[in-house]
């Protein structure tokens, strides 16, 4: 085994506080079967998946009850087994945002009954074949995006340079990937292989942060054990946002995935441990991902754990398994303290994007400063991962200026909001440039709907001139008809005349 | 080599000379400056401004015969982006001209609909479709939300609904 410990350090970033301890000292709650679950249909980027039970409906766990729509998307499956209660539309948390879904509803049985009429050979050897059922499986990219992995995998099939498995697990609070190499780590590496074997990888690197010291050893252990020469395990100094797709492939690999294009373009891919292990229980044992590991945590939960929740479990049942709130809970997160968003209410199911709920007590948000001016002092562009130049994008953004926007790379912004962090202004950045994004959304598409109106207004302009000129051609066309008509009536009465005239002149003659 | 210099210096600066008496005394071309200004409207032609189209609202611009507030489509942005390219004051929308906003879309109730096609003949993007006495409909990707569909329809059966959701 390749094991090398990284030195090099990201462009940007910053060292923050991990705040992991209370969630690691319990091993992952397993087993766990809320009363009622609400799974979403449309919990990533890419398009919804499609029902395919009806309400009352008895199902099993495992039992797909939604098909993948257009590309990128997947399939959708039962968590537990139970009875469809309501097929309606609701919010759910999905990577950056609540959406509003169509969502199944099962009222649980209890019994976990498991779905016989899978595949009879889950894991057969075409590689088309394979991808299809990591599609059907309904596997998802389980570091908090949820990008259907089919559609990744697919992209990069052939022509992977290196599949590197993200381990890093950089952002504050979430211990989920952690735990998980923990107690499976021979799993995921059997998972790993697959997929390297899926996209044909000559090299594979599983990166794994230095403050995870005991998944680490787990790791480098299954590794050594599973005696795959493609395989090296990558020591990376703890820095946020390291995990980040692009920062991390960069940090390896020291190449730079252009800005606008995915990292398959430029041959690396970047699946999360959580995913492998998904598709090691897939090949293995036929099981689609119904369930996935959460980090329940902050100080506002009596009992911070991980737990294995199947998939659409409302969080108050969740927080309920972890001995429910104590002190005051000022604000519930999904996801991480740095990309994570507050959520609205507790009743909200979780969804594969789902890495961490963290039940924030008093003090352990950043509070809301009062804002200063901007001071120019350059803080904010010396932790950007991105090198982007933040300050000035405020100042674009602020202007709603898209032109200067996009020159400064607006959409390269990953909204770490490590600017925030350091801003000695107190500027709330991250959250002015998603709004920026939106807004340049909204006006790139008012810009398409423009452009599209121009030409077909234009179309229609000569369509209608023709449709004037074929008439009044078509009329012209007529009239010399009709005159000449006239002309030939004429000339024959004339004709007539003259014969007449003439005869008359013949018959007068003696 | 003092020979090259003076002569290298002496032929760009002569050009510079060249391209900015050029710059200052040919003057824009006309339609150059309209072109500008229509870039920056919304180019549906609903017509709401009180000129035929954006084209002709744009020359009005141009030969300072209108305020640039009369685009209810385009609204304060494009007030502020007009404002910005001709050096004007940005001033609040023209509210009488109309409400036209190109985040709503037409949409007709097909249960009414009595197929008179008197709506699609007066779309002015071809949005809408439909056959002689059968239901028409809105492709509301093409829509704009211009209005024009409106008045025409005798069973008063289109309706702006918000372009998302
Ligand atoms: S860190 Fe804050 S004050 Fe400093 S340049 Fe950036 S935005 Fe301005
Ligand atoms: S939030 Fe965006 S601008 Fe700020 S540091 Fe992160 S990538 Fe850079
Ligand atoms: S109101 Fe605006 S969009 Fe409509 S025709 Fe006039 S300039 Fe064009
Ligand atoms: S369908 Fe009606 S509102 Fe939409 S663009 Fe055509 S005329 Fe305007």
């Amino acid at each position: 085994m390749v094991d090398v410990t990284f030195e090099r350090y990201l462009t940007g970033g910053i060292r923050l506080a991990a705040n992991k301890t209370a969630s690691t000292e319990e091993p992952i709650l397993r087993g766990f079967i809320p009363p009622l679950l609400v799974i979403g249909l449309h919990q990533h980027g890419g398009t919804s998946a499609v029902p395919i039970v009806a309400v009352g409906q008895k199902v099993a766990k495992g039992e797909p009850i939604a098909l993948p729509g257009t590309p990128p998307s997947t399939a959708v499956h039962a968590s537990s087994s139970g009875r469809v209660r309501a097929i309606e539309e609701r919010l759910i948390p999905t990577g950056t945002k609540l959406r509003a879904s169509l969502c199944i509803v099962i009222e649980t049985d209890g019994d976990d009954r498991r779905f016989e009429g899978g595949p009879h050979d889950p894991w057969p050897e075409s590689r088309e074949v394979r991808i299809e059922r990591v599609r059907l499986a309904g596997i998802a990219g389980l570091g908090g995006a949820a990008f259907p992995t089919a559609t990744k995998l697919e992209a990069v099939a052939g022509t992977c340079k290196v599949l590197i498995v993200n381990g890093a697990e950089c952002e504050p609070y979430i211990s989920c990937d952690d735990m998980l190499m923990r107690e499976a780590p021979a799993e995921i590496v059997a998972g790993v292989i697959r997929m390297a074997d899926l996209v044909a990888a000559p090299r594979v690197i599983i990166a794994i942060e230095r403050d995870k010291p005991r998944a680490l050893e787990a790791m480098r252990k299954a590794v050594t054990a599973a005696g795959d020469p493609r395989l090296a395990i990558c020591e990376i100094p703890t820095v946020y946002p390291a995990g980040g797709e692009r920062q991390l492939i960069e940090l390896l690999t020291g190449e730079e995935v252009p800005s606008g294009a995915y990292p398959s373009s430029i041959g690396y891919v970047c699946q999360n441990v959580g995913t492998a292990y998904a598709i090691e229980r897939l090949a293995a044992r036929g099981e689609p991902l119904t369930s996935r590991i959460v980090t329940v945590t902050g100080g506002g939960v009596a009992r911070p754990r991980n737990v294995e929740v199947p998939i659409g479990t409302p969080i108050h049942y969740l927080i309920e398994q972890c001995g429910g709130y104590r002190r005051n809970v000022v604000r519930l997160i999904h996801g991480g303290s740095m990309m994570g968003y507050a959520l609205p209410a507790d009743d909200l199911p979780t969804t594969k994007a789902t890495s961490c709920i963290i039940a924030a007590a008093e003090g352990e948000v950043r509070e809301s400063f009062e804002e200063w001016a901007c001071i120019r002092c350059g803080d904010c562009a010396s932790v950007c991962p991105a090198r982007l130049q933040p300050q000035e994008l405020l100042t674009a953004a602020a202007a709603r200026d898209f032109d200067d926007l996009e020159a400064l790379g607006l959409d390269d912004c990953i909204e770490c909001g490590c600017c925030d962090v350091v801003c000695p202004s107190h500027i709330v950045l991250t959250e002015r440039f998603r709004g920026a994004k939106r807004a340049f959304a909204e006006h790139a598409r008012r810009l398409a709907l423009s452009a599209e109106a121009e030409e077909r207004h234009k179309r229609r302009e000569r369509r209608l001139k023709q449709i004037e000129e074929d008439r009044r051609a078509a009329q012209e066309a007529l009239k010399a008809k009709l005159r000449a008509d006239e002309e030939a009536r004429r000339r024959a009465v004339a004709a007539a005349v003259e014969r007449a005239r003439q005869r008359k002149r013949r018959d007068a003659e003696p | 080599m003092l020979t090259a210099v003076t002569v290298l210096t002496g032929l760009s600066l002569a050009l510079a000379a060249a391209l900015i008496a050029a710059s200052r005394w040919l003057p824009e071309r006309g339609d150059d400056a309209v072109e500008r200004i229509e870039r920056l409207l919304p180019r549906i032609q609903c017509a709401q401004c009180g000129y035929p189209g954006c084209r002709p609202y744009a020359e009005a611009i141009l030969a300072g015969e209108a305020e640039i507030n009369r685009c209810p489509p385009g609204g304060e942005s494009t007030i502020r982006a007009l404002a910005e390219l001709l050096g004007r004051e940005p001033t609040p929308l023209d509210t009488s001209l109309g409400s036209a906003s190109m985040d709503r879309v037409a949409r007709i109730d097909e249960t009414l609909c009595i197929g008179c096609n008197l709506c699609a003949r007066a779309c002015p993007v071809d949005a809408i479709v439909g056959l002689p006495q059968r239901m028409h409909t809105v492709i509301a990707r093409l829509c704009t939300g211009c209005e024009l569909c409106v008045p025409p329809c005798p069973v008063d059966c289109i309706q702006l609904v918000p372009r998302h959701g």
